[in-house]
Order: C-alpha cells, then sequence, then structure tokens
C-alpha cells in the first residue's frame, strides 16, 4: 500500500488560475520524495492538497489507504514550513508537546517524548528556552521535531530551509537525512533548489509552471548513507544536471543555484 | 533576564536626577524673575498647600480614581467582549470596523457635558460613563487587530491537528492578541483619568479632583490646584505603572526591549 496516492488531481483557484493539472503520483513507504520546480508551479499547493489544507478541484488523494481528510484527523502526517512557526510564548519543549497535548497525552509520556525528540534534534539543554532566544536552524529543528513528536507515518515539508543561509541549509540537509533513517517515516520536500533535491531525495518529482504538472520524475541512485562527499561524487553532478535540464524543458528559464 | 539592582538603579539614576534639576530650575526661576504666583506657583508653595490639605486630597484623587477605574473596567470589557465577536464573524467587521476606527479619532472627551446630563453630575456613574466610552474604543480596535494578526501558517499547523476552533482561539489568537490588548489598556487608564478629571470640570461633586481643581482655580488658589494636580498625576502614574505591570506578567515569554514610556 502507497503511503500517498494521488490521481488525476487539478486545483484551480477562483478566478482561473490552474495551479495543479492532472497529476497522479504515488509515494512508498520509506521514501523521501522531493518536489522542486520554478515558483507558481504548484509544489506547494500540490503538498496541501496531500495534507487537506487545501482541497483539490478534481481528482483523488489517499494517504495511509485513507482519504485525506480522514488522515489529517487521524493525525498521520507531520507538517513543516518555511517559518519555523513556532509559537513564542510556549517553551522549546512546549512547543513540541504542543501536538501531543492536543491528543491527549499524560503529562509524564509527553515529557519524555519531548525529551527524545530533543535529543533527536540535538537541542538537548534548549528545552526551557523560548524560541526567539534561537538561531532559524534551530528554531527549524524545534519545528522538525514537533511534527515528528507523534511519530507520523508521513511528514510534510515546504521549503523548509528555503530562509537559511547556505552553510546552514547544508548542515540541515544531513542533520535531516540522518532524522528520516533514525524516524523510518516518509518524506515529501517541497524545495527550489536543485542541489537540496538531489542530495535528500529518493526520487525527485520536476514539476512545469502554468498549468503545474509533472514534467519529470528522477530517480536518485546515490548510495545510503549521504554525507559532504556525496556532493562532489561525478553521480551527484550528473543528477543535478539532469534536473536543470528537466526544469528547462518545462520552461524554466531562470539560472538555477 | 531579571536586571540586577544595581543595573535598574543605574538606569533610573540619571532620570531621577533629571527630576531634581527641573524641579531646582523651576524653584530658582519662580524666586529670581519674580513670577506672579496665578501664573506659576513655586514648587515648594506648591508642597506646603500639598502637605497641609494630605487628607482632602488623597480622598478626591481616591474618589476620581474609582470613577476612571470604574469607567476602564467597563470600556475595556465592553471593547475585549465586542472584538472577539467582530474578529470571528468578517462581515460584522466589515461593517463596524470603519465607524470604530472613525470614533477612536474624535475627541470623544467633548461629549463630557452630555453624559453629565444622561445621569446624575453628583454621581460616580456619570464620569464612569464618559471614561468608558474612552477607553472603549482604542481596546476595541486593538484586540480586533490583534485577534485577526495571527500568521496564515499558524493557522494551517492548526488545522494540520484537526482541532477546533475554540482550540486555535484558546492556543493562538489570545496570546498572538495579548500585546495588542495591552497597548490599548495602557493607553486607556491614562484616557480613564482624562475622562474622569474633565468630566468633573463640568460639575461634579466636591469629594472629587476636578470639581476642586476648578474650583481653586477659580477662587486664585492656585497651590492648592496645583496640589491637586500631583495628585492627578500620582494616581494617573500609579494607574499606568500597575497596567504595565500586568503586561510585563501576562507577557513574560516577550523579550525584553528597553524603551522609553509606550
Amino acid at each position: 500500500m502507497s503511503v500517498v496516492e494521488i490521481q488525476g488531481v487539478s486545483k484551480e483557484f477562483k478566478g482561473g488560475t490552474v495551479a495543479l493539472q492532472d497529476i497522479d503520483l504515488q509515494i512508498e513507504q520509506g521514501e523521501f520524495v522531493s518536489l522542486i520546480g520554478p515558483s507558481g508551479c504548484g509544489k506547494s499547493t500540490l503538498l496541501r492538497v496531500i495534507g487537506d489544507l487545501i482541497e483539490p478541484s478534481r481528482g483523488a488523494v489517499t494517504v495511509n489507504g485513507k482519504s485525506a481528510r480522514q488522515a489529517r484527523q487521524d493525525h498521520d502526517y507531520g507538517i513543516v514550513f518555511q517559518d519555523a512557526v513556532l509559537y513564542n510564548w510556549r517553551t522549546v519543549a512546549k512547543n513540541v508537546a504542543l501536538p501531543l497535548e492536543l491528543a491527549g497525552w499524560s503529562r509524564e509520556r509527553r515529557q519524555a517524548r519531548v525529551e527524545e525528540m530533543l535529543d533527536l534534534v540535538e537541542l538537548r539543554g534548549f528545552a526551557d528556552h523560548h524560541p526567539w532566544q534561537l538561531s532559524g536552524g534551530m528554531q527549524q529543528r524545534v519545528s522538525i521535531a514537533r511534527a515528528l513528536s507523534f511519530d507520523p507515518a508521513l511528514l510534510l515539508m515546504d521549503e523548509p530551509f528555503g530562509a537559511l543561509d547556505e552553510m546552514t541549509r547544508e548542515r540541515m540537509n544531513a542533520e535531516l537525512l540522518r532524522i528520516w533513517e533514525a524516524s523510518k517515516s516518509t518524506v515529501v520536500f517541497v524545495t527550489h533548489s536543485i542541489a537540496e533535491a538531489v542530495f535528500l531525495s529518493t526520487r525527485i518529482v520536476v514539476m512545469s509552471v502554468r498549468p503545474g504538472r509533472i514534467s519529470k520524475v528522477i530517480p536518485v541512485d546515490l548510495a545510503q548513507p549521504r554525507g559532504t562527499a556525496t556532493r562532489e561524487e561525478p553521480r551527484f553532478f550528473e543528477l543535478a544536471t539532469e534536473v536543470r535540464e528537466a526544469l528547462h524543458l518545462g520552461g524554466h528559464v531562470e539560472v538555477p543555484a | 533576564m531579571t536586571a540586577s539592582i544595581g543595573r535598574r538603579s543605574a538606569e533610573w539614576l540619571p532620570a531621577l536626577g533629571v527630576l531634581v534639576a527641573m524641579i531646582g530650575l523651576w524653584e530658582g526661576l519662580v524666586k529670581a524673575l519674580h513670577v506672579k504666583r496665578f501664573l506659576l506657583p513655586a514648587p515648594d508653595a506648591i508642597w506646603r498647600a500639598f502637605a497641609s490639605n494630605q487628607s482632602l486630597l488623597w480622598r478626591a484623587g481616591w474618589w476620581t480614581f474609582q470613577e476612571a477605574f470604574g469607567g476602564f473596567a467597563i470600556g475595556c470589557i465592553a471593547g475585549i467582549l465586542l472584538a472577539v465577536v467582530v474578529a470571528r464573524f468578517d462581515l460584522l467587521g466589515h461593517a463596524l470596523m470603519p465607524y470604530a476606527i472613525a470614533a477612536n479619532a474624535v475627541p470623544i472627551v467633548a461629549f463630557a457635558p452630555i453624559t453629565n446630563a444622561w445621569f446624575n453630575p453628583l454621581d460616580k456613574s456619570s464620569k464612569m460613563a464618559i471614561a468608558a466610552v474612552l477607553c472603549f474604543f482604542p481596546v476595541f480596535v486593538n484586540v480586533v487587530r490583534g485577534l485577526r494578526s495571527v500568521k496564515p501558517q499558524q493557522l494551517e499547523l492548526m488545522r494540520s491537528y484537526a482541532v477546533g476552533e475554540l482550540t486555535v482561539f484558546r492556543l493562538v489568537r489570545v496570546p498572538t492578541a495579548l500585546p495588542y490588548l495591552f497597548t490599548a489598556l495602557r493607553v486607556a487608564s491614562v484616557l480613564a483619568m482624562i475622562g474622569a478629571i474633565v468630566g468633573e470640570y463640568y460639575g461634579g461633586s466636591l469629594d472629587s479632583l476636578g470639581a476642586n481643581i476648578e474650583q481653586d482655580a477659580s477662587l486664585f488658589q492656585f497651590e492648592r490646584a496645583w496640589a491637586e494636580i500631583v495628585i492627578a498625576c500620582i494616581f494617573g502614574i500609579g494607574f499606568y505603572l500597575a497596567v504595565a505591570a500586568a503586561e510585563r506578567f501576562a507577557t513574560r515569554w516577550q523579550p525584553r526591549i528597553e524603551t522609553s514610556g509606550s
């Protein structure tokens, strides 16, 4: 059974903008799938359709074999946005515990899980800090810990490192791969960075603009686990080139980073 | 987070120095230039008037403060309640907000003689009414803004948790609105005192500050009038500081940025 199954999904916004057209995509358990494309190709919209944050105009989405709505209500996925979206009035520990609180976990269970999650994202010792006392990269790690705290089968990430500098971004990429391996979750990752997509993914979905469609799906066969050396392999450059060319064929004219 | 007493006093001392210097300068200039006492009495004369009328002054100040506080409570609670309703229903907001913002810019204190006519002018309720109306608009407008200033992604996150509107209100909207609310409450605490005193100028109990200031000024008892103004300042500043302290407590999670005044 696929974790995510998208069949014939289209989305038209009011005013006639076609954000998505005839999207078919299956994502299997344990995959790390990146959605890449120019601004306005609907990659964030597609992520939100999977999370039932936006309803598609046509087509069907199932998550864990259920309707997207049911999956959302069952807390089947965690989500991370470009901004960490932390609540400043809550400490780091209480931010991570928020979904557990809403799911009715007891205080002891919450506390134990929060410690576990802060270890996972290497923020032990920051439990009682407030978000504004942390750097952007650390805030995003809190956000990831929160998304994974209730052990969802699926992790949705919408350009989570887009606002970080290049150095921090590369470090966070490595962190994320480690977390992904440790948590054995399935990840759908929206990005507009080719290097990021190639480094992280097991599969890259290249999208084109106006209307938003899937123009190419590129499997990434780089060996796991990946590290700094991965970024210097010839195969890394071949794949990056393949993605870049697919983006250009899709009408993308910007020079990608 | 909490500044040490030493650092605190280092911050306060210069301001205290300025106050002492100002009073000294005032005293010196009034004496040296033989300023007429109806233009500006010297600080030592005001102090004597203050010391010899203490019990009357504090009683009048307390009376006026009760009016201000009563109006503040009524106006702020009404403002908050209506704001919650308006922030929830967009249509109501579109219908009411332009008028609320316009009313916020109106010198409402001009209505003071009229609220005196609506209620018994000797009763505290007439001054509470004007103070309440003064407090209502800034609180209403700011709380609506605060409740609506929640970022869309925060709402998306809550939607991903599939929680109800009440939970979103409690967990996200209220904390987001708190700083906006307190900004308005600080303004309202000042407006409430102004409203009560100005209301008393147009006729009020002789137990109140405004009526006393008005009377003493017309009887050429300027030192007493100034002493009453000093009392008004003490109550006004105390009220403001109490609201500011409540704000610090309610939003103690916030980073403290050193600012002067609001």
